[in-house]
C-alpha cells in the first residue's frame, strides 16, 4: 500500500516536472537522531512561488524534514543526514556548502515567536548587519522599513522602531521574526507552526501576509491545523510515522486524497 | 534523672503513642483504613507530636530558667556585707560557691561532717576530688553551696516528673481526640509547617544578632574614635593593644585599608572574570556533552579548595617566582639584579584570589549563558549567524544583566576575602598604586587587631567590629545589587 502510493506519487511528480520548477528538491532523505531513525527515504520537491504545507500528526516528521532544508538539524546533537536536498541546482549537504550561506537563503520562522531581546530595529537589521547588506546607515534604514512592510508590521512600529521587540504582543512578534527572516532577502523561507502561540486574530494576519509573501518567495510551512493548510498553501505534504505519504494540489488533497491514510487523518480519524 | 535519660523516655513514650495512635484509628474503623479522614500514620504521627512536642517544650525552658532561678535566689540569702560588694565580686562569690556545691556532691556524707567546719580542710579534700578552689571558702558560702545542692535536686526531681506527666497526658488527650473523621493530617501538616518555620526564623535570627553585636561593639569603638576620623582618616597606625596600657593614641584611618582591599579585588578580577568569562562560555557554547561533564566539576574542584592553601600557595610559591622573575627581568634589562616585585604584593595576593575565583564566575555565568532560551540561538542560527556571531550579538547581551549580578557576588567574594591576603598581600597600610608593593585589607587588618591576648575595652580591639561591619555593609550592598540585577533579568523570560 505504502509502497503503491509513494510510485504513485513519484509518478505524478515527474509528470509535472517537465510543467514546473522547483526551488529544492529532496531526494531519499533520512535522518536519524542517534540510532533512532526519524524519516524514511522521503522525496519531496518544493516548487517556486509556492506555498508547500507539511501536515502530519505529531511526531511524523514533518517539522524534522522542515529543519534538513536549512541544516538546522547541525544544531542537534548526533543528528544524522542522508538522501541529498538541492537547492537550485546546489547539494546544500555537500561540504562546499558554507551553512552559514545556506542559512541566508533558506530563512525560518520558529514555532514560538523569539524576538532577540533588543530593539524592534535591532532585530530586523541583525540579519543584514552581519551579512553585510547594507552600505550605510540610510540603506539599512530603507532596508528595515520594506522588511517591515513586508510583513504588514510597519505601519504598527513605525513610531517605536527603537523599543524592546519582546514588549510587542505575540502577533507582532512572530510577524516581526517574519520580518526578520525577510531582512535578509532569504529565496526561501520556512515556517515551523508559525501561527501555534497566536490566537485566531494574530493568526488570519499571519496567514495573510503568507499568502502575500509568496508572489516573491517560496513557501515551506508545517502546521498542525488543516484549515490553515487548505487556507494557506498551494500544494500540501502528507506525513505520517517519518513517511511521506501523499504529496498533492491542496484542492485535491483536501477534496479527493489518493491515500487512504490522508483521508483519515483530514477527516480527524487518528492524529 | 539525667537529661538524656528523660529524653529517651518521652521518645520511647512518642514511639508508643505513635504505635497506639494507629492501632486506635484503625480499630475504630474494624481494620479500614479508607473509611478514615488520614492515613493511620497521620492518626500515630499526631499522638506522638502531643506527647513529645510539649514535654521537650517544657523540659527545654525549664532547663534554660532553673539555674537564672535558683541563683538569684541563691544570691539573695547573701550576707549584707557580701551584697554591698560590687557585681563582679559577687559573681566570683557564686562562682565559687557553685564550684563547691559541685564538689560537694562527689563527697561522702561522712567526709562533708568532717571538714564541713573547716574551710581550709573543705579545699584540701575537694582539691583532692579533682575541683580546685580558687581560695579559701567562707563558711557561708558552704552553707549557701548546701542550699544550692538542694535546690537543684528539687529542681530536678519536679522537672522529671512534669515532663514525663506532660508527656503522658499529651500522648493521652491526643489519643482521646482520635475518630474516624477526625483530620489528623492536617493536623500533622500544620505542626510540620510551623516547624520549617521555626527553622528559617533561626537562621534570619541569627544573622540579625551576628550584626547587632557587631554593631553594639563598633559603637563602643566610636565612644573611643570618632566616626568621621574613622572613615575619612588616611593613617592606620593603631599602636599597641597590650592589656591595661589603654592608650588611645592610635590612628584608625579606614582608607588606606580600604583602598587596599578594592585594589586587590580589583587586580583578582583582572584574571578571573576574562578566564572564567571565556570557559563559561566555552563550557556552554561549544563544548560537547562529554567534555563539560568531565570539565565542568574538575574546573569546579577550584572552588572547593580551603582559601588557607591558595594561601600557601601564594606564599611559597607564586610570591617567590614573581619576585625572582622580576629580579631576572630587572638584571637582563638593566644588569641590576634586585627585584622590582615583592614577594607579598597585590600582584601576588590579587593573582591567586583571581585562581581562586575562576570557578564563582564560570559556574555562575555557565549557568545564566544556559539558560538564555535555545529559542533566541535557533533564531540567530536561522538568519544565517555563525556560531560565534549569535553568541557574541544574542546570548551574551541577552544573558549579561545576569553575568553582571554573577560579577558582583563574586567580587563581594573578593572584598571578604581573608586567608589569602593575610598570607599573600602583607600587613603594610599603605595609599599607593604600585601592583607590585604590599598593601593591605580589611581583613586582614581584622585578622591583625584580634590576634593574642585581648581585652575588649580598648579601641585597638574594638576597632576589628567597626571595620567589620564595614565590610559587612559592603559586601551586603554588593550582594543585594546582585540579586536585584539577576532577578530582574529573569523575569525576562518568564
Amino acid at each position: 500500500m505504502n509502497m503503491m502510493s509513494e510510485s504513485a506519487v513519484e509518478k505524478a511528480l515527474d509528470q509535472k516536472m517537465s510543467e514546473v520548477s522547483y526551488k529544492m528538491i529532496g531526494k531519499d532523505v533520512s535522518v536519524y537522531y542517534g540510532e533512532k531513525r526519524a524519516l524514511f527515504d522521503v522525496n519531496l520537491n518544493v516548487r517556486e512561488n509556492t506555498v508547500t504545507a507539511l501536515i502530519g500528526p505529531s511526531g511524523c516528521g514533518k517539522s524534522t524534514f522542515l529543519r534538513t532544508l536549512n541544516r538546522m538539524n547541525d544544531t542537534i546533537e548526533n543528528c544524522r543526514v542522508t538522501g541529498k536536498i538541492t537547492l537550485d541546482t546546489d547539494d546544500i549537504y555537500d561540504k562546499q556548502i558554507d551553512v552559514v550561506e545556506l542559512r541566508a537563503r533558506v530563512g525560518m520562522v520558529f514555532q514560538k515567536p523569539n524576538p532577540f531581546p533588543k530593539s524592534i530595529y535591532e532585530n530586523v537589521s541583525y540579519g543584514p548587519r552581519i551579512h553585510g547588506l547594507a552600505k550605510n546607515k540610510a540603506d539599512m534604514d530603507q532596508i528595515v522599513e520594506a522588511s517591515l512592510q513586508r510583513a504588514g508590521l510597519w505601519t504598527e512600529v513605525k513610531d517605536r522602531l527603537h523599543e524592546g521587540g519582546t514588549g510587542l504582543s505575540g502577533g507582532q512578534q512572530q510577524r516581526l521574526c517574519i520580518a526578520r527572516a525577510v531582512a535578509v532577502s532569504p529565496e526561501v523561507i520556512l515556517m515551523d507552526e508559525p501561527c501555534s502561540a497566536l490566537d485566531p486574530i494574530a493568526t488570519a494576519k499571519v496567514e495573510e501576509l503568507i499568502h502575500e509573501l509568496r508572489a516573491n518567495y517560496t513557501i515551506v510551512i508545517v502546521t498542525h491545523s488543516m484549515q490553515q493548510a487548505a487556507r494557506v498553501s498551494q500544494r500540501t505534504a502528507m506525513f505520517h510515522l517519518g513517511n511521506l505519504v501523499e504529496e498533492n494540489d491542496t484542492d485535491k488533497m483536501f477534496t479527493n486524497p489518493d491515500d487512504q491514510r490522508t483521508q483519515d487523518y483530514i477527516m480527524g480519524r487518528f492524529g | 534523672m539525667s537529661t538524656s535519660l528523660i529524653l529517651l523516655i518521652v521518645a520511647i513514650i512518642g514511639i508508643a503513642g505513635y504505635v497506639a495512635g494507629g492501632r486506635h484509628a484503625m480499630a475504630l474503623v474494624g481494620g479500614l483504613s479508607s473509611k478514615l479522614h488520614s492515613r493511620p500514620g497521620y492518626y500515630g504521627s499526631f499522638v506522638a507530636v502531643w506527647a513529645v512536642v510539649p514535654a521537650v517544650l517544657i523540659l527545654f525552658v525549664w532547663l534554660v530558667a532553673s539555674p537564672f532561678y535558683i541563683s538569684s535566689s541563691v544570691r539573695s540569702a547573701f550576707p549584707d556585707d557580701v551584697k554591698a560588694q560590687s557585681q563582679a565580686e559577687q559573681g566570683l562569690a557564686y562562682g565559687m560557691i557553685s564550684s563547691i556545691a559541685r564538689g560537694m556532691n562527689a563527697l561522702t556524707n561522712e567526709e562533708i561532717e568532717r571538714v564541713g567546719a573547716n574551710p581550709v580542710d573543705l579545699r584540701a579534700a575537694l582539691g583532692a576530688k579533682g575541683v580546685p578552689l580558687a581560695g579559701d571558702p567562707k563558711p557561708y558560702m558552704v552553707k549557701a553551696a548546701g542550699d544550692l545542692n538542694i535546690m537543684t535536686d528539687i529542681s530536678r526531681i519536679t522537672m522529671t516528673i512534669v515532663v514525663l506527666v506532660a508527656a503522658v497526658a499529651g500522648g493521652f488527650l491526643a489519643y482521646r481526640q482520635i475518630e474516624p473523621r477526625f483530620r489528623a493530617r492536617n493536623r500533622v501538616e500544620k505542626v510540620i509547617l510551623v516547624s520549617l518555620v521555626v527553622a528559617s526564623s533561626i537562621a534570619i535570627l541569627t544573622t540579625v544578632g551576628i550584626v547587632l553585636s557587631m554593631l553594639t561593639e563598633a559603637t563602643h569603638f566610636f565612644t573611643h574614635v570618632p566616626a568621621w576620623e574613622f572613615f575619612f582618616g588616611t593613617v592606620w597606625d593603631p599602636r599597641f593593644a597590650a592589656a591595661g596600657s589603654g592608650g588611645s593614641e592610635g590612628q584608625f584611618g579606614l582608607i588606606p585599608l580600604l583602598l587596599g582591599t578594592l585594589y586587590i579585588g580589583f587586580v583578582a578580577m583582572l584574571f578571573a572574570v576574562p578566564i572564567g568569562l571565556f570557559s563559561a562560555i566555552y563550557m556552554a557554547e561549544y563544548a560537547s556533552p562529554k567534555v563539560r561533564s568531565i570539565a565542568k566539576p574538575l574546573l569546579e574542584v577550584l572552588a572547593g579548595i580551603p582559601t588557607i592553601v591558595y594561601g600557601f600557595f601564594a606564599l611559597t610559591t607564586v610570591g617567590p617566582f614573581l619576585r625572582d622573575l622580576s629580579s631576572q627581568l630587572n638584571g637582563l634589562v638593566t644588569g641590576d639584579y634586585s627585584n622590582f616585585i615583592q614577594a607579598q604584593s597585590v600582584l601576588t595576593a590579587g593573582f591567586v584570589m583571581g585562581i581562586m575565583l575562576i570557578p564563582y564566575v564560570s559556574s555562575l555565568s555557565d549557568d545564566i549563558i544556559t539558560a538564555v532560551p535555545r529559542a533566541l540561538r535557533d533564531g540567530s542560527l536561522g538568519l544565517g549567524a555563525t556560531r560565534s556571531e549569535t553568541i557574541k550579538k544574542v546570548v551574551l547581551p541577552a544573558a549579561l544583566p545576569g553575568i553582571v549580578g554573577a560579577l558582583l557576588m563574586t567580587a563581594s567574594r573578593a572584598v571578604g576575602e581573608t586567608m589569602i591576603v593575610v598570607l599573600a598581600a602583607g600587613v603594610a597600610a599603605r595609599m599607593q598604586l604600585n601592583p607590585f608593593e604590599p598593601m593591605t585589607t580589611v581583613t586582614v587588618k581584622i585578622v591583625n587587631q584580634l590576634t593574642g591576648d585581648l581585652e575588649f575595652t580598648s579601641p585597638q580591639t574594638l576597632v576589628a567590629f567597626a571595620l567589620g561591619i564595614t565590610l559587612f555593609v559592603i559586601t551586603l550592598c554588593l550582594n543585594i545589587y546582585a540579586l536585584y540585577i539577576v532577578r530582574k533579568y529573569r523575569e525576562q523570560y518568564e
